[in-house]
């Protein structure tokens, strides 16, 4: 009996094992390994040492802030496009999308059978100066020859709405499948029209739904380089372009970690803001 | 004053026809019943009451005024839905209050309000409670208080105690009868149980099919059921066939069709001629032993055998047969050492009262076997 008990204590701990061996095989250590690069000394061909400079982070902190600025900005512009796009379509499916629900919800994820990379050059040439859309608006001369969307912020941010729409749409449909609509019956009994009872019971019980698809939304976002690389210029770059430069092209680790470490502080500060602004007891409850 | 007046009141739904042209008035105070089988478009009616349908055809009055296609919020009516509908995002107190706030009543009226409603419901304190802390039967509670806090001219109970078990439901019974008391709110109640509508209801409709098939006080619904459905529904009946043979000033003959004749009251034929269905509550027969009938024998009176006898504490209840094969069941009370149980397979004299004897209109219905001639149905208990 002894061992037996002994056993089912330790039960919830070889339970999460695997778990844990994998977060630390592949996030705790990469992590501190990073963490530990950014604070490192030298070049790519004498050798990167461990020095604690902790410079690099104010000089690439001074030198980037125009793309770390971007690429919050983006963020939120994505994210609350994205929030408005698709709250509308996750109600309509959620409460009225009857039998034909998995069918709705299959629409959405079908473009994302094909890789995020194909997908984003197909903007390219839908959104092309010449492309089947502008090409077509050129030639009967709607718009001037000049115009161009590519290489503007309109066409990366256009992209990142494009591609990460279901991210958003997702846990909404989720949050708003579990609103019984007697709850809106209740609401309308008790005099709230339409408006008042959206805002009263149904944005209140989708808010988790809408804070887990604003960080699933805003996370990626702003560490994206695809859309700026495929469909941006020079004046969208984007954090992740710089980061993807500087590991990849300029072989300068201790940069490019330093500028992750500070990418990632950013977004934890402001999904701890954003969660403060909603209200934690609403999202635990 | 008549509280709430439907005229003609209809509900079409792709297919079929949920309610049937009803016309009701209902008393203010009152506490009115609908009681029906599911699919009987009880629930249509309230929810049409409420204004979450819109009526095919027909019209709604509520305390004189029409409010036919007011959206809900724009009506002085309550509801307390069947799942209670507690907004889980707010406290007791934000549940209770909602109502109030959206009518911009005071803070500290609110307030006041609010506390005393939850007294009146007996949730004294249970302000800052999280509705998943509370029980089925406090939800209910908070349901309640919820929609009376109000103060409407009429609430609107949709099978309320239908997710609670027995016990807790034949307590929350009373204490709504308690509670109706004591507000004086007019309550439309719906329900598929026929005795949770006894218990509570002033007045009870009962609803088969989209129509009424009878309106009128527990009892008189109970004792005297217009039709087949009302005396199958509430409560068990024996229903016998029969031909009108005389009408004789207030009192009418009918040859049943296993032989005898019974009397009952003229004017509760549903026809002057023809035939039609007798019948009489299984506690109202009066059985002995057919060779030892007596003096106690009633005057309406058939031969029947016993099939089998239940023992079941407060009672006994025997299953008999006619000549004709029809069933007939019999209630009689145990009252000690005079109840002498009959067994299976004695012959009986059953009698009963004229004056507990009722008459449907027989329905016509498809005869593939021998056993036509009666109907004894068990009702509805649940």
């Amino acid at each position: 009996m002894a061992a037996k008990s002994e056993r089912g204590r330790l039960t919830p701990y070889l339970l999460t094992l695997p778990g844990v061996l994998w977060l630390t095989a592949f996030f705790v250590v990469p992590m501190v390994t990073m963490f530990s690069v950014s604070f490192q000394e030298g070049n790519i061909y004498e050798g990167y040492r461990f020095t604690g400079h902790w410079q690099t982070y104010t000089d690439t902190l001074g030198s980037y802030s125009e793309q770390f600025l971007r690429s919050l900005w983006y963020g939120l512009i994505v994210t609350a496009a994205v929030l408005l796009i698709t709250f509308p379509m996750s109600y309509w499916i959620a409460l009225k999308g009857g039998k034909r629900k998995n069918l709705f919800l299959l629409m959405i994820l079908l473009p994302f059978f094909t890789p995020f990379i194909i997908r984003t050059l197909s903007w390219k040439l839908i959104l092309g100066d010449e492309g089947i859309f502008l090409g077509t608006l050129k030639n009967i001369g709607i718009l001037p020859d000049s115009y161009q969307v590519l290489a503007t912020p309109t066409a990366v941010i256009a992209g990142l709405i494009y591609n990460f729409l279901p991210f958003m749409a997702l846990p909404l449909y989720v949050a708003l499948e579990k609103l019984d609509p007697a709850l809106l019956e209740a609401a309308q009994d008790l005099y709230s029209n339409k408006r008042e009872t959206f805002m009263n019971v149904t944005l209140p019980l989708a808010l988790p739904g809408v804070f887990a698809g604003s960080l699933l939304t805003f996370i990626p976002v702003a560490g994206d380089f695809i859309n700026a690389e495929l469909l941006g210029g020079v004046n969208t770059t984007m954090i992740g372009n710089v980061i993807q430069r500087e590991i990849l092209v300029n072989l300068d680790y201790p940069e490019g970690a330093a500028i992750s470490f500070l990418l990632m502080a950013g977004i934890l500060l402001g999904v701890f803001l954003y969660a403060r602004a909603l209200g934690t007891e609403e999202l635990m409850g | 004053m008549p509280d709430i007046r439907l005229e003609g009141l209809t509900k079409e739904f792709k297919e079929m026809v949920a309610v049937d042209h009803i016309d009701l008035t209902i008393e203010e105070g009152e506490f009115f019943s609908l009681l029906g089988p599911s699919g009987c478009g009880k629930t249509t009616t309230l929810r049409m009451i409420g204004g979450f349908e819109d009526p095919t055809e027909g019209h709604i009055y509520l305390g004189g005024s029409e409010v036919t296609g007011l959206p809900p919020y724009k009506r002085n009516v309550n509801t307390v839905f069947q799942s209670y509908a507690l907004f889980p995002h707010l406290n007791v107190h934000d549940n209770v209050a909602y109502g109030l706030k959206r009518k911009k009543v005071a803070g500290d009226e609110i307030k006041s309000r609010v506390h005393e409603m939850l007294d009146i419901v007996d949730l004294p304190g249970y302000e800052q409670r999280r509705i998943n802390q509370l029980s089925g039967g406090q939800q209910q509670r908070v349901a309640l208080a919820r929609a009376l806090v109000n103060r409407p001219a009429l609430l609107l109970l949709d099978e309320p105690l239908g997710a609670l078990d027995l016990k807790l439901r034949k307590t929350m019974q009373l204490e709504l009868k308690r509670i109706q008391g004591d507000v004086g709110i007019t309550f439309v109640y719906v329900t598929h149980d026929q005795e949770e509508a006894m218990t509570m209801s002033n007045r009870i409709a009962v609803m088969n099919a989209g129509h009424f098939e009878q309106v009128g006080a527990p009892q008189d619904v109970y004792e005297l059921p217009a039709t087949e459905f009302v005396s199958g529904f509430l409560g068990a009946s024996n229903l016998l066939e029969g031909e009108i043979e005389s009408v004789n000033g207030p009192t009418a003959k009918v040859a049943l069709e296993l032989g005898a004749t019974v009397a009952l009251p003229a004017d509760r034929l549903p026809t002057r001629q023809g035939r039609i269905g007798i019948g009489v509550r299984p506690e109202k027969i009066h059985i002995q032993d057919a060779s030892a009938a007596d003096a106690s024998s009633r005057a309406n009176a058939i031969e029947a055998m016993v099939r089998m006898s239940t023992y079941t504490g407060v009672s006994t209840s025997y299953e008999c047969r006619t000549s004709d094969g029809s069933p007939v069941v019999v209630y009689v009370q145990n009252l000690g050492s005079s109840s002498v149980s009959i067994g299976a397979g004695t012959r009986v004299r059953l009698s009963w009262d004229p004056e507990h004897t009722f008459a449907v209109k027989r329905v016509a219905k498809a005869e593939d076997d021998g056993d036509k001639t009666a109907t004894a149905m068990e009702g509805a208990r649940t």
